[in-house]
C-alpha cells in the first residue's frame, strides 16, 4: 500500500515538473537569449551567455530608440488608478446592496454586475464616439474610465458577496456607539474587507495592464501609449533586430515576474479564497 | 449566497419610515454612474447603432438592413461565418484540451500529501499573468523556422522531418494559436478547479475509503460530480472569453488580416476590421455595430443557455 502511495506521488511530480517546464522554457528562452550577441542568438540559443557571447545590444536599442520609461509610466498610472477607483467604488456599492434595503435594490444589484457576462467591448463602436465627444481621445483618462467600467461588476460580486456572509453585529454595535454610515463604512467595513480586496484586485489588475484592444483604439497615440500597446508597435518595427526584439520582450515580462515573485502567495491565496465562496 | 441579509429585520421597517437616506446614494451613485456612462450605454448605443446606416451623406433608420447584409452578401456572409467557425472551433479546441489539462492539474495537485503544492501552482499561473502580445511573440519567434529553435528540439527527438512552419500554415494556423492561448490560459480554470477541489469535504472522502474506493473512483464518482458547478462556470467564461478576447492574441501573432487567407479570423478580428477598415477598405461604424450587435446575441444565447440550463439542473443535481 505505502509502496504504491510512493510510486504514484512519483508518478506526479514527474507529470507536474514536465508540465512547470514546459510553462517556464518559453520565458527562460526569451530572457537567456536577449542578453546574447546575434550571432550567438542563431548559432546557439539553448547556452547561458558567456562572456563571448554576451551583449547587451539590444536593451540599448530598445532603450534608446523607443519610450519604454515612458509607456511604463503610463501603464502603472492607468492600471494604479483605475484600480484604485474600481476597489473603493466596488466595496462602497457593494455595501450598500448588502446591508440597507430600499426600493429597485434587487434591480440595482443585478443591473451592476450584468458586465460579467456582457464584456464592455461589445460597445466599442459607440464608445469610440463617446469618447471623441467628451474630448477625451488619446487620453489615459479615457482607459481609466473604460477600465473602472469594466471592473467595477466583478468587484461589486465578489465584493457583496463577501459582505453579505459578515456577521452585522460589528455594524450594528458601531451604530449603536453612533458611528455615521460614512465612518461605519471606512472604520468598520473597509477593514472587513481586507482579506477579498487580494481576489478583487487580481480579477481587476490582469486585464487592465495586458489589454491591447482599447489602448490600440482609444488612446493609441505615441504619448499615451502603454506597455501592451508599445512592445506591440515596437516589435512590429523592428522585426530584423532579434536582440532588441527579444530584449523588448524580457522588458515586458520582468516587472510582472519580479512583482509576482513578491506577491504571488497573497495573489495565489486570494484566488482560491474566493472562488471557494463562489 | 447567504440569504440571511434578506431576512426580515426589526430595523427596516423602522429605517424605512426615515424620508431619504442620502448615504446610499453617496455610496452607490459613481459606481452606478461611471458605470452606465461607460459600459451599459456603449453597448445600448452599439445595439442601436446596428440599424442605422449611411444614405446620401446622413445617418438613416434602416431597420435590420445591415443583418440582411450581412447574411446575404457574399462578401460579409463569408467573412462572418468563417469568423464564426474559427471562433466555434476555438472554443470546442479550448473545451476539450485546455479544460481537461486544468482539472487534472489541479486534481494532482490537490492530492493532499503533495509536497511543494504551492510552487507548482505559482510556476503554472505564471504564463496567465504576462501580456498576450508577448506570449504570442514569444511563440512566434519559437515557432520561427528562422530562428531554428524549435525544428532542433525535434530533430534532437528525433522528430526533426516533421516540423512545419505551423503558425504559416492555413491548416494548423488556427489550432497552432490555440494551443499558445492554452499554454498562457490553463492557469485560470485550473485555480478555479484547485478551489473547488479543495472545498469538498475531508470526511466525504474518508467515508468513500473506508468503502473500499481507490483513489482513482473517489475522484471520478466523488470529487467530479461535487465540483460540476465550477465545471460549468469554467466552460461559460471559456465560451465568453473565446468570442471576445482572442482578438489580442490573434492580432499580436496573424495581424488584422488573421492570416494566411483569413485561417484565423475570429467575430473579434472581424469586428475590428469591419470598424476600422484594412488596406483598401474604409471603416463602417454601422457595420461595425452590426458585428458587434451579433456578437452580443451569439454571447446572450451562451449566457442564456448557462444560466437556464446548465447552472438550472446542476443546482438540482447537486442540492
Amino acid at each position: 500500500m505505502i509502496m504504491k502511495e510512493r510510486i504514484s506521488s512519483a508518478g506526479i511530480h514527474a507529470v507536474l515538473l514536465a508540465y512547470s517546464a514546459l510553462a517556464l522554457f518559453p520565458l527562460a528562452l526569451i530572457v537567456i537569449n536577449s542578453l546574447k550577441s546575434k550571432r550567438a542568438i542563431f548559432g546557439s540559443p539553448l547556452t547561458i551567455p558567456d562572456a563571448e557571447s554576451f551583449s547587451a545590444k539590444g536593451y540599448a536599442s530598445v532603450l534608446t530608440n523607443s519610450d519604454f520609461p515612458l509607456y511604463f509610466s503610463n501603464s502603472m498610472i492607468v492600471t494604479g488608478v483605475s484600480l484604485a477607483l474600481i476597489l473603493l467604488l466596488g466595496a462602497m456599492a457593494a455595501h450598500a446592496l448588502s446591508e440597507y434595503r430600499f426600493p429597485g435594490d434587487t434591480f440595482i444589484g443585478i443591473y451592476l454586475i450584468l458586465g460579467i457576462m456582457v464584456p464592455i467591448r461589445l460597445g466599442t463602436v459607440a464608445l469610440l464616439e463617446l469618447i471623441v465627444d467628451m474630448g477625451l481621445a488619446n487620453t489615459l483618462t479615457a482607459l481609466i474610465l473604460v477600465y473602472t467600467a469594466q471592473g467595477l461588476p466583478i468587484a461589486i460580486f465578489i465584493f457583496t458577496e463577501f459582505l453579505r456572509s459578515v456577521s452585522r453585529e460589528i455594524k450594528d454595535s458601531a451604530r449603536i456607539d453612533g458611528l455615521s454610515e460614512y465612518r461605519i463604512f471606512f472604520e468598520v467595513v473597509v477593514p472587513l474587507v481586507r482579506p477579498v480586496i487580494a481576489t478583487v484586485a487580481v480579477f481587476s489588475m490582469i486585464p487592465i495592464w495586458n489589454d491591447l484592444w482599447f489602448p490600440l483604439i482609444l488612446s493609441p497615440g505615441e504619448e499615451t501609449r502603454t506597455v501592451t500597446l508599445g512592445v506591440q508597435q515596437f516589435i512590429g518595427q523592428y522585426t530584423v533586430n532579434w536582440g532588441a526584439v527579444l530584449a523588448a520582450l524580457s522588458v515586458a515580462i520582468l516587472p510582472v515576474l519580479v512583482m509576482y515573485m513578491i506577491f504571488s502567495k497573497q495573489l495565489i491565496r486570494g484566488i482560491t479564497a474566493g472562488a471557494v465562496k463562489g | 449566497m447567504s440569504t440571511s441579509a434578506k431576512a426580515p429585520d426589526p430595523e427596516v421597517s423602522l429605517r424605512r419610515r426615515t424620508p431619504i437616506r442620502w448615504y446610499i446614494l453617496v455610496f452607490l451613485a459613481p459606481a452606478t454612474l461611471i458605470y452606465t456612462v461607460f459600459a451599459i450605454y456603449p453597448i445600448a448605443e452599439s445595439l442601436r447603432l446596428s440599424l442605422f446606416q449611411v444614405e446620401s451623406g446622413e445617418r438613416t433608420y434602416v431597420g435590420f438592413a445591415n443583418y440582411a447584409r450581412m447574411m446575404s452578401e457574399p462578401y460579409w456572409a463569408e467573412q462572418f461565418w468563417n469568423a464564426f467557425k474559427n471562433n466555434v472551433l476555438l472554443f470546442l479546441l479550448h473545451m476539450l484540451i485546455q479544460n481537461p489539462i486544468a482539472l487534472a492539474l489541479a486534481a494532482m495537485l490537490s492530492v493532499p500529501t503533495l509536497k511543494g503544492a504551492a510552487t507548482y501552482r505559482t510556476i503554472f499561473f505564471l504564463p496567465t499573468l504576462l501580456s498576450v502580445v508577448v506570449v504570442g511573440f514569444i511563440w512566434q519567434l519559437i515557432l520561427s523556422p528562422l530562428w531554428g529553435v524549435t525544428p532542433a528540439f525535434m530533430n534532437f527527438i528525433g522528430a526533426g522531418s516533421f516540423f512545419k512552419p505551423w503558425l504559416g500554415l492555413e491548416t494548423s494556423a488556427l489550432v497552432t494559436v490555440t494551443l499558445i492561448s492554452i499554454w498562457q490560459y490553463v492557469g485560470i480554470p485550473m485555480m478555479l478547479f484547485y478551489a473547488a477541489l479543495l472545498n469538498v469535504p475531508e470526511e466525504t472522502i474518508e467515508a468513500a475509503r473506508i468503502d473500499g474506493l481507490s483513489g482513482w473512483s473517489i475522484f471520478w464518482k466523488i470529487k467530479l460530480p461535487l465540483i460540476l458547478p465550477t465545471l460549468g462556470l469554467v466552460g461559460i467564461l471559456t465560451y465568453i472569453g473565446n468570442f471576445t478576447a482572442s482578438f489580442d492574441l490573434i492580432y499580436s501573432i496573424q495581424g488584422g488580416l488573421a492570416g494566411p487567407d483569413g485561417s484565423t479570423d475570429v467575430m473579434g478580428t472581424f469586428l475590428f476590421r469591419t470598424f476600422f477598415g484594412f488596406q483598401a477598405q474604409l471603416g463602417d461604424v454601422y457595420m461595425g455595430a452590426t458585428v458587434a450587435s451579433m456578437l452580443f446575441f451569439i454571447i446572450l444565447v451562451g449566457v442564456g443557455t448557462y444560466l437556464f440550463g446548465v447552472q438550472r439542473r446542476l443546482q438540482r443535481f447537486t442540492s
